[in-house]
This record gives structure tokens, C-alpha cells and sequence, in this order.
């Protein structure tokens, strides 16, 4: 940030903490404490100011940018089935998962539909990068709070995940895999048995973790009540996918929309908890990779035949339309409201990615925690910097 | 499925939205200027700039509390095409023809927000015309918490102002960063000094002259 930049910031700082003193009797001490860009806690590149009062926050400030790679730009220069080597890179831990709205969206424009094997596979590897992502949250969590086990657990079972991906797909973080009308390929051979083996050492992995972590009594008082957001709050910010559902609000678009997706061919359910703190979002996720386990286990058995590919004209051109459509990403709603004018390329994408809405609470989320708090809340909210920069 | 959601059918679920659109429309009276239903898709309403905050306060009470997005569209056709001209030839004469999405518009400029109903997914995108001269409109940011940090980035990517924001501080960019990057004529320099090698699918092999910059390994 420049010069400039910061020098209006502090001011706007300065400015706040002004009219915010809470404590007066105790004589504590303002101060403002810069908590990244690249700080270990905070996993990339976000930066968070912070304005204290003893131990507590009076007002937090993230700063976001670090990492903006100007993505709604570049698809108004690409052609569309470029475009999903650039939304691969959103959440780069989820990354089959961004490409899917997009290419929805892209169909649902030029009124064509992948064939039920294309759709079968498409979830079947959507739920894989859910828990490839999750997963190294549910890791990830554990060193937030200091405990250094779990990340070890959580690369290792990630990295079958990512293995089957990899196989798949021949990316292991960027799959690119999915196309206007199906996909790339057709599964490898084995793979239905090797991601069967996969699903049962994540549910493993998962007992572990809730053996490990969420049964810790330091990770329960660290969790349980801090952090809460209410239902209403929750809605009003967009927050979306397991932070809204540790919220109560029992709303996955993954059961709760039509999609030309393999949600409704499986026996699944959606997790709730009415607590809306840290814990709960934790939990929450955690009880989905789970369920996403099973969600697989039951698409490896139902995989229709057929072709792979619609029939789409060689040189894709996109009628003039406008679409919008979202998906249950691993860290929440993620959408493009595509418009196009007839051309090789949309006219403009619109990125509607979950992490943007979920930080976006974090000024009123913070006010008022503790410092250690901070970390909690934040790792408990689940972003990915590329999903909120974009 | 283990949910006890309705298994939409081609027409009735058409019916849902187009008794949802004249409730909206009604409720809001005069304030709407077009609307539009897709069926089995989506619903679109063009409001009138006035209207705007009031729009999103009268969805709110309707339902619709889940706060999609905010942002804007900029209706005039790049000048620069898609970014594949040879930077060395005289530039293209292009269209400035405006040609308008659903629900039509006046303006160049036009905010688009998303609100959803939750539990139905119901969703409705409301437009806005963006008043050329004024460059503004009244900001949700009252109405929905989390219009605050979309408002921002609209502004600073399309230059287009939200009134009563309590801070349009910048997102992304540095605060003296000049132009406004997702507008049509910003252009993107990258593809203006040097032709876009994406525009043939097959890449070069090792060994072509036509890129020097591979390692040589």
C-alpha cells in the first residue's frame, strides 16, 4: 500500500478510536496492533488492523488486496472455455469446485446439459475438493490454537484426495478439468476402488480429529462461545455455506437447488448447529467432509454409462443472455452472474465468491474480543485470500 | 435426497416465480420500470434510481433477506475489442452501440444486486441505471450489512459513488490509484503491449522461434 494509503488510514484510525473508549475507570491504553499482511496466523495475505483497549478489540479493520489478481477483468478477454483456468485459482484449495458454477452457468446460457455421466463424475469430483479443502482446514485449525498435530494428519489424508484428483484429472491443484457440456475425460481406470480405499481413511481421519481436537478441553474453551453470530446477522452479510449452517439456518444449495448435478441421486444430509460460535462452524465442517464421504461412496456405486460430452459446436459461442448460477463451494456460496452478448467470451463475470461475504462481518465480529480471540474467530471463518480478493 | 423439497416440475415451479414477480412488483408499486421472468431460471426487475434503497428495504420485508451481491455492469463495448490486436497495427474502429441486458436500461451504467430468499432460493436481480452525470446512487449499506464491502469494490472498480456509504475507502487497489479497472475503457495493458499467445489454442513447442523466453534447458 502506498504512502498515501497509509497515511489515510492511520487517520481514519485515529478517528475511530476517538469515539470508541471503552474502560475509562481501568486507565488502559489504546493501541493499534497490525496483525499481518504476512503474519502465521493469518493463513495468506490478509491483513487485519486492530484498534485495542487492554486485551480487546474496540474496532478491527481487514484489509484486503494483497492478493488481487483482477480476475473479473481477465475473463472479459478470454474465450469461455478459458475461463476456467482462471476461476481454478480462486479457491486454490477447492479448485475443481469454482469451475463448476462457471461452466453451469455457461450451459444454462447456451441450453445445453452435460450428460448424466458428465453430471455423476462433476459431483463426484466436486465433493472430492471439498475435502481436500476442508480437510487442511480441519488441520489448519489445530495450529491456530497451537496445537501441531493435526496439520501433519491432514496433509496426509490430503494428500489421497488430492491424488485421485490428480488421476482424474492430471491436476492436482488446478484441475481445469471441466468443460461446456461435460468434462475433459473419462474416469482412469481404478479409480472407483482407490477413491472407495480414500473415503474410508478420511472417515478415519475424521474420527481422529474429533478424537484429537474436538474432544480437547483447550480447544473446546477456546471455541465454545466466542465468536457467535446470530441467524439474522448472518443472512443480512451473505455468509454462506457452513458458517450460515453453524448459524442454525439450515440451507445447503447443494439440496435446496436444481442443478444439473447428482445431489438428488444420494441419501444425504445437511449439517446444522444452533450455537453460531466458533465452535460450531468447526463442527459443522467436520460433520461435512464426512457426509461429503458419503455422498461419494453412494455416486461411485450409481455412475450411469454413456458418453462423457454433449454434442457443443467446436467453437463455443454463447448466446446473448444473462445467467446466474451458484454452488455449495467448500467455503460457501460461490456464483457468476454471466453476461454475454453473443461473443467467444463473456461480456462480463461477475464473481460472487464466498469468503468476500464471510470476511465482510469480521469489523462487527470483532468488536469487543480478546486478542487471542481474533485468531480463533478468523480461522473459524474459513477463508481462502484468493476467494476473497479475487 | 433426504429433504422434503418440492421436486420442481417444469411448469408449476414456472408459476412460482411469476406470482413471486407481481407480488414484488406490487409492493413496490411505481417504483419498478420493467421486470422480467425466465422460466425455470430466474426473475430480473429494472427499478427507478429514486426507488433504490427503498427497493431494498420493501425485498427485505418481503422475504428476501439473504444478501447475494452488489455490483455494476458497463454496458459500453470495449474499445479494444477482446484484447487480441496486434499492439504494432492502427487501432480497430469499433461499435459504441449500447445494447442492454434483461430488464433494458437507459444508461451506460447499471448496479446489479442479488437477494435471495432463503430456504426457497428464490432469488431476484434488481437493476439500477446509473445516472451518467451523477454517477451515484443511495447505498444499501443501511439495509443490508453486507452491502458495505460490495459498494466499496463497485465503487472503486467502476467509479460509480453509493450515497450515505460510511466509507468508500478502497479495497483493493493503492488509494492513488487512478481509473477505474472494470470499466470498458480502462484498458488492460498487459494485453496492450504485446499480442495475446491464447489466441491460438496450440502452444509452441521447445524449439519454435516464435517464443524466446522458455528456458533453453
Amino acid at each position: 500500500m502506498s504512502l498515501l494509503g497509509d497515511r489515510q488510514q492511520l487517520a481514519y484510525i485515529a478517528a475511530q478510536a476517538a469515539d470508541a473508549r471503552v474502560n475509562v475507570e481501568l486507565e488502559t491504553e489504546g493501541m493499534t496492533l497490525n496483525i499481518g499482511p504476512q503474519h502465521p496466523a493469518t493463513h495468506g495475505t490478509l491483513r487485519i488492523i486492530a484498534r485495542l483497549d487492554g486485551e480487546q478489540v474496540l474496532w478491527a479493520d481487514p484489509s484486503c488486496g494483497y492478493m488481487h489478481r483482477g480476475y473479473e477483468k481477465l475473463t472479459e478477454v478470454r474465450s469461455y472455455p478459458q475461463v476456467t483456468a482462471l476461476v481454478n485459482r480462486i479457491d486454490w484449495l477447492g479448485s475443481f469446485a469454482n469451475e463448476v458454477p462457471f461452466i453451469l452457468a455457461a450451459e444454462k446460457l447456451m441450453g445445453v446439459e452435460a450428460p448424466s455421466r458428465a453430471q455423476h463424475i462433476r459431483t463426484i469430483l466436486f465433493e472430492l475438493s471439498r475435502i481436500a479443502n476442508v480437510t487442511l482446514f480441519l488441520g489448519d485449525l489445530g495450529v491456530q490454537l497451537g496445537a501441531v498435530t493435526p496439520v501433519f494428519f491432514a496433509f496426509r489424508d490430503r494428500e489421497y484426495v488430492l491424488n485421485l484428483i490428480e488421476g482424474a484429472t492430471g491436476g492436482r491443484f488446478h484441475p481445469n478439468f471441466d468443460r461446456i457440456g461435460g468434462l475433459k475425460d473419462d474416469l482412469p481406470a481404478g479409480f472407483i476402488d482407490e477413491t472407495r480405499n480414500v473415503m474410508k481413511k478420511l472417515r478415519g481421519f475424521c474420527d481422529q480429529i474429533e478424537d484429537l481436537l474436538f474432544g480437547n478441553e483447550i480447544f473446546q474453551s477456546r471455541t465454545r462461545g466466542i465468536g457467535v453470530i446470530p441467524k439474522d446477522v448472518a443472512l443480512q452479510y451473505g455468509m454462506s455455506g457452513a458458517n450460515l449452517r453453524a448459524s442454525g439456518v439450515d440451507w445447503d444449495l447443494r439440496r435446496d437447488q436444481k442443478l444439473p448435478l447428482a445431489y438428488d441421486k444420494v441419501d444425504w444430509k445437511v449439517i446444522t448447529h444452533p450455537d453460531g460460535d466458533s465452535f460450531a462452524r468447526c463442527w459443522v465442517r467436520l460433520q461435512e467432509v464426512r457426509e461429503s464421504t458419503r455422498i461419494v461412496d453412494q455416486l461411485l456405486d450409481t455412475i450411469p454409462a454413456g458418453p462423457i460430452m454433449a454434442k457443443v459446436p467446436k467453437i463455443i459461442k454463447v448466446p446473448e443472455g444473462e445467467a446466474w448460477v451458484s454452488t455449495e463451494n467448500p467455503l460457501g456460496e460461490m456464483g457468476y452472474y454471466v453476461v454475454s452478448q453473443g461473443d467467444m467470451g463473456p461480456f462480463r463475470v461477475k464473481i460472487r465468491s464466498a469468503s468476500f461475504n464471510n470476511i465482510s462481518i469480521t469489523p462487527w465480529l470483532l468488536k469487543g474480543v480478546y486478542v487471542p480471540d481474533i485468531i480463533t474467530i478468523l480461522a473459524s471463518l474459513y477463508f481462502i485470500l484468493g476467494d476473497i480478493d479475487r | 435426497m433426504s429433504s422434503t423439497t418440492d421436486t420442481p416440475i417444469e411448469t408449476p415451479r414456472d408459476e412460482v416465480r411469476e406470482a413471486e414477480i407481481a407480488r414484488v412488483c406490487a409492493a413496490l408499486g411505481s417504483a419498478v420500470i420493467d421486470s422480467l421472468v425466465k422460466p425455470n431460471d430466474d426473475m430480473w426487475i429494472r427499478v427507478s434510481a429514486d426507488a433504490w434503497r427503498s427497493t431494498g428495504e420493501t425485498l427485505k420485508t418481503l422475504g428476501y433477506t439473504y444478501f447475494g451481491f452488489i455490483s455494476a455492469i458497463d454496458w459500453l463495448p470495449s474499445p479494444y475489442g477482446r484484447g487480441e490486436d496486434d499492439p504494432t497495427a492502427p487501432p480497430v474502429e469499433r461499435s459504441t452501440v449500447i445494447k442492454q441486458g434483461y430488464a433494458g436500461g437507459d444508461t451506460r451504467f447499471q448496479v446489479i444486486a442479488r437477494l435471495v430468499q432463503p430456504f426457497t432460493t428464490l432469488g431476484i436481480n434488481i437493476k439500477v441505471d446509473v445516472d451518467d452525470s451523477l454517477m451515484a446512487v443511495d447505498s444499501w449499506s443501511q439495509v443490508f450489512a453486507g452491502a458495505n464491502w460490495h459498494e466499496r469494490e463497485t465503487h472503486e472498480m467502476f467509479g460509480i459513488g453509493f450515497n450515505g456509504h460510511p466509507d468508500l475507502r478502497n479495497m483493493y487497489l493503492p488509494t492513488d490509484f487512478e481509473g477505474h479497472p472494470l470499466r470498458k475503457d480502462f484498458p488492460l495493458l498487459a494485453r496492450m503491449v504485446k499480442p495475446w499467445p491464447g489466441i491460438v489454442d496450440v502452444e509452441p513447442l521447445p524449439g519454435d522461434d516464435s517464443e524466446e523466453e522458455g528456458d533453453a534447458s
